[in-house]
């Protein structure tokens, strides 16, 4: 191109960075900046936390067991006096860990399988049919067949923490994915018939790049939406299993594991019961708050408004 | 007109082109018949012309602008385009001939991603096809929107902001930026307003002048095909009935279809309006899935014979240069 032309196109509005307009509508949306705002504070509060509330969470100071709050445990103590702030600060770590690897492993296979799944139209019925499959199966006997199945092989590789944590991600990636799957396939069968995809075709996109390019994006807001409800879903789904028992060893707290342990203790200090729950509701609250902003702020369509 | 295109270069080249699509059904859902949305359509473009192709709904013009581009797989015929026999190609053989040939579409809503920004759109062809750097895309780009008379501060904005006028002048840069030579225009103002129609119009004839484009030019507004065109071809039913240079046709139909379709444009005189002799046709087109067996005009016919129940009549050149399938001109020949 001539000199002209490029002195021209400076003068002219410089091509910008799309993130930037994302951001300038998510900062509009209130409630996902709060929620923004409150998941950062939740992230600081299990991560940093600990730094400056230095008492270990498995401490054991039996004589101290069973105390309301007070300065030296601001949330009391459990039946074995160890520190519930302090284990509130541990659970967290393990339970939001495992909300988002587990979120993003069942959007990743739902997406897959959603978009195969309809754009291939070979693909459709074997994918759908095992969807129907994954749904149909009772989950709560599955869970304790692959349990019993690998929890020793990959306590004994990955040592008992990552071992379990592994296993944890995985059976609730793997029995979550078919909700987003199935409305992910529904989006791009529609999606694909559009005209904007016959356009492309005929400058001879090939099939990978469409999706890429044309297909994934205008499926990101129900993908999002799962997404945020799936963090949620995730968080409880583990809550439930340490609460039958079947999720992380007894002493290893999650916030469904200190749910469950306060069950029993719901009379004397509810307020065991009441933090734990607290902290798992708003946190997917919050995440749910930013998946709203998040899907608004990514469409054209809504953002400027 | 015509007498200049006949030394030529044929450009495109269509040859018995049939486009038929599966009909299934049954328990087993066993293929039990075929919607012959084009049926047997031959017809040459020369290169720098506009060939006009009008038809009502459902006649299948769209379709074959389609299938000439290979966006079907085609039942029968060959398309040659550029001298390339594309009619058979594998998808991945044909990406390095799309640059040739382009397609400008109806609705110009939803022929682009509603995600994807101006300079985005415009510039995916190029993304596609050439190994420019981002400054010169983005040169390109701006070359293009001057071309086709957008500002060139739209570049970030999204589809939805524009007007219908502007979204298609978008497709038509689109369409534009690899330089081809071919362009299908499937009805690229069926969607317009009247004031923006003309405007598309004259910008799409300013293009072809300054870059020497050829066109297949699809439309059911027979004076805008009057207006652009150099030739018209008339579909009916999935077949071509009538081919002509433009003005032989508008002056002189021959085919009792096209003088029925012709004699059904508004007059804007109110006089004449009301006074037209106007060839008004019976019935409904039949389905393209069970066309009568014969001439597929033979049921609506104000002309027909016995012969055009029985026999479907040849596409053949009764003038230099125009070409009708009608039987009523196979007996002229006979008898004179």
């Amino acid at each position: 191109m001539t000199e002209l032309t490029t002195l021209e196109a400076q003068t002219y509005q410089k091509q910008r960075n799309q993130w930037w307009d994302v951001w300038d509508q998510f900062k509009t949306h209130k409630g996902a900046l709060i929620g923004a705002g409150f998941f950062i504070f939740v992230l600081l509060f299990v991560y940093l936390g600990p730094l400056v509330w230095s008492i270990d969470s498995q401490y054991i100071d039996i004589r101290a067991r069973n105390q309301g709050p007070s300065w030296a445990h601001p949330m009391g103590t459990d039946q074995l006096g160890r520190d519930m702030l302090a284990r509130l600060m541990a659970g967290g770590r393990t339970s939001i860990a495992v909300g988002l690897t587990a979120m993003g492993l069942a959007l990743i296979v739902g997406t897959f399988v959603g978009v195969i799944a309809g754009y291939f139209r070979r693909l459709d019925g074997v994918l759908m049919r095992l969807t129907d499959l994954f749904l149909a199966l009772p989950i709560l006997p599955l869970l304790l067949v692959i349990i019993m199945l690998f929890r020793d092989p990959l306590r004994a590789s990955f040592g008992p923490e990552a071992g379990i944590f592994i296993l944890i991600v995985f059976v609730i990636g793997i029995t979550s994915w078919m909700p987003t799957a199935r409305i992910v396939r529904g989006d791009v069968l529609a999606l694909k018939e559009r005209e904007f995809v016959l356009a492309a075709r005929s400058i001879g996109t090939p099939p990978h790049r469409m999706v890429l390019r044309h297909i994934l994006p205008n499926v990101l807001s129900p993908i999002m939406v799962s997404a945020t409800l799936g963090i949620a879903t995730a968080i409880i789904t583990e809550s439930a299993l340490s609460f039958l028992g079947l999720g992380f060893p007894s002493d290893f707290p999650t916030w469904g594991r200190l749910l469950f342990d306060g069950t029993d203790w719901l009379q004397r200090n509810p307020e065991r019961v009441i933090w734990p729950g607290l902290a798992i509701s708003l946190t997917v609250l919050s995440v749910n708050y930013i998946g709203d902003g998040l899907r608004d702020a990514l469409d054209p369509r809504i953002r400027g408004r | 007109m015509f007498d200049n295109t006949t030394d030529r270069r044929v450009l495109v080249s269509v040859s018995g082109l049939k486009m038929y699509f599966p009909i299934f059904g049954g328990i087993l859902s066993r293929h039990v018949g075929d919607v012959k949305a084009v049926d047997d359509v031959s017809f040459d473009i020369y290169e720098g012309e506009t060939l006009g192709v009008v038809g009502e709904s459902g006649c299948g013009k769209s379709t074959c602008g389609r299938a000439v581009l290979r966006l079907y797989d085609l039942t029968a015929g060959t398309v040659m385009v550029d001298g390339t026999d594309i009619s058979t190609m594998g998808q991945g053989a044909l990406r390095k001939i799309r640059p040739v040939m382009q397609m400008v579409f109806q609705d110009p809503q939803a022929c682009l991603n509603p995600r994807m920004s101006l300079a985005d759109i415009i510039g995916e062809p190029l993304v596609e096809h050439t190994r420019l750097s981002k400054a010169e895309r983005r040169d390109r780009v701006y070359d293009l929107m001057d071309a086709v008379g957008l500002n060139r501060d739209f570049a970030n904005r999204y589809p939805h902001e524009f007007s219908g006028g502007q979204r298609q002048r978008i497709g038509i840069a689109r369409a534009l930026a690899l330089n081809p030579k071919f362009i299908v225009c499937d009805e690229p103002i069926a969607a317009l307003d009247v004031s923006i129609q003309a405007q598309v119009v004259n910008l799409l004839e300013d293009l072809q002048k300054e870059f020497g484009l050829t066109y297949l030019f699809i439309s059911h507004d027979l004076s805008m095909v009057r207006h652009i065109a150099d030739r018209v071809a008339v579909m009916y039913l999935g077949k071509i009935v009538e081919l002509a240079p433009r003005e032989g046709l508008y002056r002189d139909p021959k085919h009792p279809y096209t003088q029925a379709l012709l004699s059904a444009v508004p007059e804007p005189d109110p006089v004449t309006h009301d006074t037209a002799n106007r060839t008004v046709l019976k019935g409904d087109v039949p389905s393209p899935s069970n066309p009568p067996t014969g001439c597929n005009f033979c049921t609506r016919c104000p002309r027909v014979m016995e012969i055009c129940r029985q026999q479907d009549p040849e596409f053949r050149e009764v003038e230099p240069g125009r070409f009708v399938a009608c039987h009523l001109f196979n007996e002229s020949e006979t008898a004179g």
